[in-house]
């Protein structure tokens, strides 16, 4: 299914998500099972399998790493269930490090400082890799497509850090 | 146009009639039923003068009381007279033992599920609530003057699936036709959001007596989106006065207590809880005994400060998921009898930074919302525009190798949701495969709920990892999942054996349904023949429309068949012939399955080709 045609929109990854919103509640009144209530049980079936896909190609639309996958799904490059494992020697090490930076959190003197320090470097880091996501899926080539390819992978090592480092600043909170 | 002769004048609802729909609040302490009445939500009085009806019944040798006079003889007739029913609704018999010294029924185990023997037998906490949900039911219809069409009834939002289904087979047993299950604090924020025009994120604070929930929504525009929520579907007022009686206990030194002083205890400490609400200090003689003795506020408060202390860091978290903090919080309305308690305003307050709002009755506030989306959804209020968007509290997965859990649908989505895997065979041949679903945070199986365990039976037999199996986990607008399977190289529809962990099976409910003392045999039939009868009339109603906008979707020999179906499906109709109306329903249903698909994928261009028409 191509989320982009149901909500209308161009396929790209600079998406506009305030458009993508309001067409979402457009849908969502259309189809939301409330609005199906009195009709017949298959009807009624039919609003919560639709509305159920509505909120699938929102959600995944919503969320760059997603919506990233998906433009190269169309594209015809399916990463979103590969198993491999990753060797670029460079990034792993870095990858390393920063874990290793999130072990030393709860023994620090000043954990906030650290938590502070981290979650600036993987901020930035991950803006750098989504722009270049951006560029690399603009370009349309197999070749760029690929390349998009790879940085999905690394930015997933990114979002996980950072849930990571969430959940160890939830349990100092505690 | 010979279809619109199909809807005979006395059959079937004019466009205009009026509904009759209720809201119902089912509460572990009280419970309340609403409705619209001349644009205005209302709870109903019943007999008595009185909203509030008791959540406690009685089970006597020739009889069943509900409510206030099942209340007073709580103390006497302790052993069959059940309070807070709703904390056992969806739990297993192992879940409660816990509760065994606090209750002064005795729980039993009834295939794995907890039920109570009384003097009238074994009841399980679905018969128990059946007959609260009937009782207020019962006052509705009296007060409206006619059988209820439809009712919401609201669960907690923290509610699991097993909780979830027990409140729908309660319903079902007391003979209501559930419109939707609504979630309490989304009930809440639509009494409040539609009476004071508010938008913004605003949080919703239900402290009851059995449970507590914290919900984040945004409202704007009439969309009431709930943005993260989060709670303990066993925590409430119940467990202050639980541990007034403890500290009591310690000041007495009776560390055991017979069913009838435990009840004279738990009066004497929401006695307590409540004086101490406005006054400083209060005096009291200990039950059974000449002893007197003093409590201060400030003594009660430290006794439930831990218990307060849970819901704030329940608050941290839905502030979290929903990637919040207190700043963007407009709002925070207090909901439940419990929040009357001067320590949880003040530590609400505290945390979320702004004072609670409490201008509604926290009683009252859920019934009403209920009220006000049971008129919408039974169709008095065309043209509406509110929209409730709501989530999943709890994470659903499934077992995996080592008692693991994957997660198939995160906490926080917003339902309905759809969400498939694939699995695959891992032997030569082999043609069935276990699923174990579970739902909750853990990382370990054993530290989630449980919630069924699927067999997949018919996979066609080939080689070890040839058969690809597609399982589609579904989760409707109630918050309940009901699950699919399909091998996808052959189209093979698997049979899927659902056994409910902490459920009743629909085997069982039918049983239930058919031994209940309100259904003599025929009643149970002509409830059925009534049950098709109004499907009948659901089916033709919404072909006729379907036919009136879009019947050039439809080839004529298309259209010819369907007209021919409805027709036969309007005379079969009048019969009494259950199972012939039940025929004629799933003829026209495949007859126009394609139509609706067809007109579905339409429909879907039009909302959206209209918007961009409006925005040139």
């Amino acid at each position: 299914m191509n989320y982009f045609q149901l909500f209308n929109l161009p396929a790209t990854f600079e998406l506009d998500l305030t458009e993508l919103g309001s067409r979402y509640l457009q849908l969502q009144r259309r189809f939301h099972p409330d609005q199906h209530s009195a009709g017949s049980e298959r009807d009624r079936l039919l609003a919560v399998q639709q509305t159920a896909n509505i909120n699938d190609a929102y959600y995944s639309l919503k969320q760059p790493l997603l919506r990233a996958e998906h433009l190269l799904a169309l594209r015809g490059l399916k990463i979103s269930h590969e198993q491999r494992s990753f060797t670029d020697p460079v990034f792993l090490m870095q990858q390393m490090e920063l874990r290793e930076q999130l072990a030393e959190i709860s023994q620090s003197a000043d954990p906030d400082a650290i938590i502070n320090s981290i979650e600036r470097e993987l901020q930035q880091q991950k803006n750098q890799l989504l722009q270049q996501l951006a560029n690399a899926l603009e370009t349309k080539s197999a070749e760029q497509d690929q390349l998009a390819a790879d940085l999905i992978r690394k930015l997933k090592f990114f979002f996980k850090l950072q849930s990571e480092l969430e959940l160890i600043e939830q349990q100092l909170q505690d | 146009m010979a279809l619109l002769q199909i809807a005979e004048p006395g059959q079937s609802a004019a466009p205009h009639q009026h509904k009759l729909a209720a809201g119902i609040d089912l509460g572990t302490t009280n419970s309340l039923v609403a409705t619209v009445r001349s644009g205005e939500a209302k709870t109903l009085l019943n007999k008595e003068g009185m909203d509030m009806l008791p959540s406690i019944v009685r089970y006597t040798s020739d009889s069943v009381i509900v409510g206030n006079a099942a209340k007073l003889a709580a103390v006497d007739d302790a052993e069959n007279t059940i309070l807070s029913v709703k904390r056992l609704m969806g739990k297993g018999y192992s879940e409660t033992l816990a509760l065994n010294d606090k209750v002064p029924y005795q729980l039993v185990d009834q295939q794995g599920l907890v039920a109570i023997n009384t003097v009238q037998g074994v009841k399980n906490p679905v018969e128990i609530s059946a007959e609260i949900l009937a009782t207020l039911a019962n006052t509705a219809s009296e007060t409206l003057g006619g059988e209820l069409n439809g009712v919401v009834i609201t669960v907690p939002a923290y509610f699991d699936d097993s909780q979830r289904q027990a409140t729908k087979d309660a319903a079902k047993l007391a003979g209501l036709n559930v419109l939707r299950l609504l979630n309490e604090p989304t009930a809440a924020a639509l009494a409040y959001g539609l009476d004071s025009g508010q938008e913004g994120v605003i949080a919703v604070y239900d402290l009851g007596g059995g449970t507590f929930d914290i919900s984040i929504l945004r409202l704007r525009r009439g969309v009431f989106e709930v943005l993260s929520t989060g709670g303990n579907s066993a925590l409430g007022g119940d467990d202050f006065d639980h541990a007034i009686v403890n500290h009591l206990q310690q000041l007495t030194g009776h560390s055991s207590l017979s069913h009838q002083a435990m009840r004279q205890y738990l009066t004497l400490a929401r006695d307590i809880k409540e004086q101490l609400t406005d006054s400083d200090s209060l005096s009291f003689i200990l039950p059974g005994s000449d002893k007197s003795a003093t409590l201060t506020r400030s003594e009660v408060e430290q006794l439930m400060a831990p218990l307060v202390k849970k819901t704030i860091r329940a608050c941290r978290q839905v502030l979290r998921d929903a990637s919040l903090t207190t700043a963007d919080i407009v709002k925070v309305v207090m909901v439940g009898g419990s929040t009357r308690v001067p320590l949880v305003r003040s530590e609400v307050a505290e945390f979320f930074a702004t004072e609670p709002l409490t201008s509604i009755d926290p009683d009252k506030v859920v019934a009403i919302g209920a009220a006000i989306q049971a008129n919408v959804l039974v169709g008095n209020k065309a043209d509406t525009d509110t929209l409730l968007l709501d989530v999943i509290p709890l994470s659903l997965g499934l077992e995996t190798m080592g008692g693991l859990t994957e997660k198939i649908i995160p906490r926080n989505t917003v339902i309905p949701v759809a969400r498939a895997q694939e699995f695959t065979t891992f032997k030569d041949g082999q043609t069935a495969m276990a699923l174990h679903v579970v739902q909750g945070e853990r990382e370990l199986v054993d530290d989630c709920r449980s919630l069924a365990r699927f067999e997949l039976r018919g996979i066609p037999p080939m080689s070890a990892g040839g058969a690809h199996i597609r399982v589609t986990f579904q989760v409707d607008a109630d918050g309940l999942l009901s699950v699919t399977a399909q091998e996808k190289s052959t189209g093979v529809q698997a049979n899927i054996q659902v056994k409910p962990s902490y459920g009743l099976s629909d085997d069982q409910v039918a049983t239930m349904l058919k031994n209940s003392m309100q259904y003599a045999r025929q009643d149970m039939q002509l409830r059925l023949l009534r049950e098709q009868q109004v499907e009948a009339e659901r089916v033709l109603e919404a072909v006729s429309q379907a036919l009136k906008a879009d019947a050039a979707l439809l080839g004529p020999t298309e259209l010819a068949a369907i007209r021919a179906a409805l027709a036969n499906l309007a005379t079969v109709k009048q019969s009494e012939d259950t199972a012939a109306i039940k025929a004629a329903i799933e003829h026209t249903n495949t007859l126009t399955d394609d139509f609706a698909a067809r007109r579905m994928d339409q429909s879907i261009r039009t909302a959206l080709t209209g918007h961009n028409v409006d925005e040139v």
